[in-house]
């Protein structure tokens, strides 16, 4: 299945995009996303492992299972106001 | 009364509007909080900053803590809206109108609209420093526990 990562900020220039798509085997959860943005060569490899990820925009913890076509954002500390 | 009012927006932000649009005719006051863009941080002259946000998630996490607040103090409509782009020091970055039939309620409500607009809405910002340099301001890390199936309304203040 293909989910779409999405990076903001620090996350942002660390990817060198603002987005990303993924392909991940059925079942995956947002923790196996996050493994296999870590293994790639280049900048991601320095994303913390247990990063906050909104799945479809809301909150949401690693074991989330993912579906094809979910929306995963990466989002580093939020400093709005 | 539907759903409160957020917006996130790359336009100067208008309050006496937002103040306008948010007051009933049940409500004695409104309150608005103006966050705006301060010359120095951390010892640090800052010429200008960069708002970033994750705009759709901000505006349902704006409309999400707006109506706990209305909830949990029991005021009248609150409007929040986020300004995102290059800002100039002194503009506004934030601004939140809060309508209530009393005062008390709408400062109380006000202070935990911009408290949590801090801790969980993604919006990043990076500062210019007059110096040259550009650098992302750190921020809070939001929980999970702040999903929409995760209850936020009864945590103690």
């Amino acid at each position: 299945m293909m989910v779409r990562s999405l990076f903001f900020a620090q996350y942002r220039d660390m990817a060198g995009a603002e987005e990303l798509p993924v392909e991940l085997p059925e079942g995956a959860s947002v923790g196996d996303l996050v493994s296999a943005l870590r293994g790639r060569v280049g900048g991601l490899a320095s994303l913390p492992p247990k990063p906050v990820v909104a799945v479809n925009m809301d909150y949401a913890p690693l074991a989330t299972p993912l579906r094809e076509g979910d929306e995963v954002a990466f989002i580093p500390p939020v400093a709005g106001g | 009364m539907g759903t409160p009012h957020a917006a996130v927006t790359a336009e100067p932000l208008d309050a006496a509007r937002l103040l306008a649009d948010c007051v009933s005719p049940s409500d004695g006051a409104a309150l608005l909080f103006w966050g705006v863009v301060r010359a120095e941080n951390d010892g640090r002259e800052v010429a200008q900053l960069e708002y970033h946000a994750y705009a759709e998630m901000a505006e349902r996490q704006m409309r999400k803590i707006a109506a706990e607040a209305i909830e949990r103090f029991g005021t009248g409509d609150i409007r929040v809206v986020h300004r995102v782009g290059l800002l100039e020091v002194g503009e506004a970055s934030v601004a939140i109108a809060v309508a209530s039939p009393h005062r008390g309620e709408a400062y109380e409500a006000s202070r935990y609209v911009i408290e949590e607009l801090k801790r969980r809405v993604p919006v990043w910002k990076r500062e210019g420093y007059v110096e040259g340099e550009r650098e992302w301001v750190p921020g809070f890390t939001p929980s999970e526990a702040e999903s929409d199936s995760g209850s936020t309304a009864g945590r103690p203040r």
